[in-house]
């Protein structure tokens, strides 16, 4: 059994050092055309900040939507948009996926003696997104600064777990997203609505859209576990311990991915040249 | 001018072709609308005093802009034209008896139409249908209406004009993606893409009603769902043809300067 483990952490540390070593080489070739990274971070930066502006608009006309203010509302849009930035950060070469099915690229990943997560991961590690997960963590210190909450042990760790979740419910449907593309050969645009969509609609906690929406989001794809229930207890609309962990659940998400994309991997056909 | 209709035939053509894709996009934007009208209820229902437009009004602009988004999202640049340029194929373009400018323009318009035409027809027919603050309600009259297809066609030449100047930019830097990036959610959050101008505060509404981005879409969708008065149609409607007329002009004359200054990348 030691040894067992013992070769389990090798290998893990080879591939963190692998993924160390994609990702250099990734932020090198970027770095290589300095202007066209500043003005693209630039840009992804102008995005969300563009969508801060809308709900700050809308604030100045409403006092509220559905009793959430626009502190809270911007705690929880902050929130959302720095799970999906860090969770894009990593796992967004699930994007350009369907190109490498289709043009048969994907064969050389699954002749190399690496895991093809890892690898598919690796190759398109895009550092522009830099802009967003800047935008996303200012947002983030400034709906946390806005917000009038007095900050306990518990509610840290709501906090922590709602990245930690988030993070692998994003990544999970990227994942998804890729594994469909075994099927279809390409991507699927429908999917942005969990993904963008759920990133853009995600601002405003999840229960202002209707009871059937929150069920859907509990029960089907678990946004909710990481925005609207946590949220309730950061704003002291709940208090049982519960809520605290309830973002956790949400990891699970990403086992039915996993299974989806063996399964779609053991049906690969090649299709390229 | 025949040079340019075929192109627009062609490229119409050419976009009809893909109706799975279509059939995809029109779920997705099926899916975009209905969440965002549900978002707008709730603002409805907490304060409905505090509502600009009327709801029904509200969620038509938001069926209308979701059906004809080809014709007016500014994302939708058309990434051939990029790609000639960063790849060198644009070599073969400037060899061609043609204006670049004016055949850019024509398949632009013609992909965008032809995207609009696939998608828009079964979105206005399902909204149709939804129950009545929260669907698509009948334009405010038949005058409203004509006005509406009128401004739409202006409001799309002024969104192709827009994405042109930054085609054309493309002559003068290597890696147009970040500027285009700039651009186009510039464009989309002030031509009323995000929240109809209505929702913006009073003073900065005023101000960007001044600018060509709110000549795009946010003439002909607030003119249908009847959320303008008459003379401020008139003022629109004059705006809309300046703002044409001097993207046009500026645009041409870039491209000009740029054919000129072009260094033909590749090989």
């Amino acid at each position: 059994m030691k040894h067992d483990s013992q070769v389990q952490t090798r290998s893990i540390r080879h591939s963190l050092k692998l993924y160390h070593h994609y990702v250099s080489i990734n932020v090198r070739s970027a770095m290589e055309y300095k202007t066209s990274f500043l003005l693209t971070a630039a840009g992804q930066f102008l995005v969300s900040f563009h969508v801060f502006l809308g709900i700050l608009f809308l604030f100045q006309r409403f006092s509220n939507v559905k009793g959430f203010t626009y502190s809270e509302v911007l705690l929880c849009y902050s929130i959302v948009l720095l799970e999906f930035s860090l969770a894009e950060m990593f796992a967004r070469g699930f994007d350009q996926f369907s190109e490498m099915v289709r043009n048969g690229s994907f064969d050389r990943v699954l002749v190399r003696p690496q895991n093809e997560i890892l690898q598919v991961l690796g190759s398109k590690f895009e550092l522009t997104r830099i802009g967003r997960l800047l935008q996303a963590l200012v947002m983030f210190f400034y709906g946390i600064l806005q917000s009038h909450i007095v900050w306990t042990p518990g509610k840290v760790f709501t906090v922590i777990f709602m990245l930690l979740g988030g993070i692998c419910l994003f990544s999970g449907i990227f994942l998804l997203y890729a594994s469909l593309c075994f099927f279809t050969l390409e991507g699927l645009e429908f999917m942005n609505i969990a993904t963008d969509g759920a990133k853009e609609y995600g601002k405003y906690p999840l229960s202002i859209y209707g009871k059937r929406l929150l069920q859907f989001t509990t029960f089907v794809i678990p946004y909710a576990l990481v925005q609207y229930y946590p949220l309730l207890y950061l704003l002291d609309q709940r208090t049982g311990i519960f809520f605290v962990f309830l973002p956790l659940l949400a990891m699970l998400f990403l086992a039915p991915c996993y299974l989806l994309w063996r399964f779609g991997v053991r049906c690969y056909k090649s299709s390229g040249s | 001018m025949k040079k340019y209709i075929s192109f627009f035939r062609l490229r119409f053509s050419m976009g009809l072709q893909y109706r799975t894709a279509a059939l995809a996009g029109i779920a997705t934007q099926f899916a975009w609308g209905a969440l965002e009208v549900l978002a707008f209820r709730a603002f409805y229902e907490t304060d409905p005093n505090s509502f600009p437009m009327s709801l029904s009004a509200t969620c038509t602009y938001v069926w209308l802009q979701q059906a004809f988004l080809a014709l007016f999202a500014a994302w939708l640049m058309d990434n051939e034209l990029l790609e000639s340029i960063i790849n060198g194929n644009i070599a073969y373009e400037l060899c061609r008896p043609v204006h670049i400018y004016d055949m850019w323009f024509s398949k632009s318009a013609a992909n965008r139409i032809s995207r609009a035409v696939l998608r828009s027809v079964p979105i206005l027919l399902i909204a149709a249908f939804l129950p009545a603050p929260y669907g698509l309600s009948l334009p405010a009259g038949p005058g409203y209406f004509l006005l509406f297809l009128l401004t739409l066609l202006l409001g799309l030449a002024v969104t192709v004009s827009f994405c042109m100047l930054v085609h054309v930019l493309a002559f003068f830097t290597i890696s147009p993606r970040g500027l285009q990036m700039i651009f186009v959610s510039a464009a989309d959050f002030f031509s009323g893409g995000i929240i109809p101008l209505p929702f913006f505060p009073p003073k900065v509404q005023f101000v960007l009603e001044l600018f060509p981005f709110a000549s795009m879409q946010n003439v002909p969708l607030r003119i249908y769902s009847g959320s303008m008065t008459e003379p401020e149609i008139v003022k629109a409607f004059g705006l809309q043809i300046f703002w044409l007329l001097l993207l046009l002009a500026g645009g041409r004359k870039l491209c000009r300067y740029g054919e000129q200054k072009v260094t033909i990348q590749g090989g």
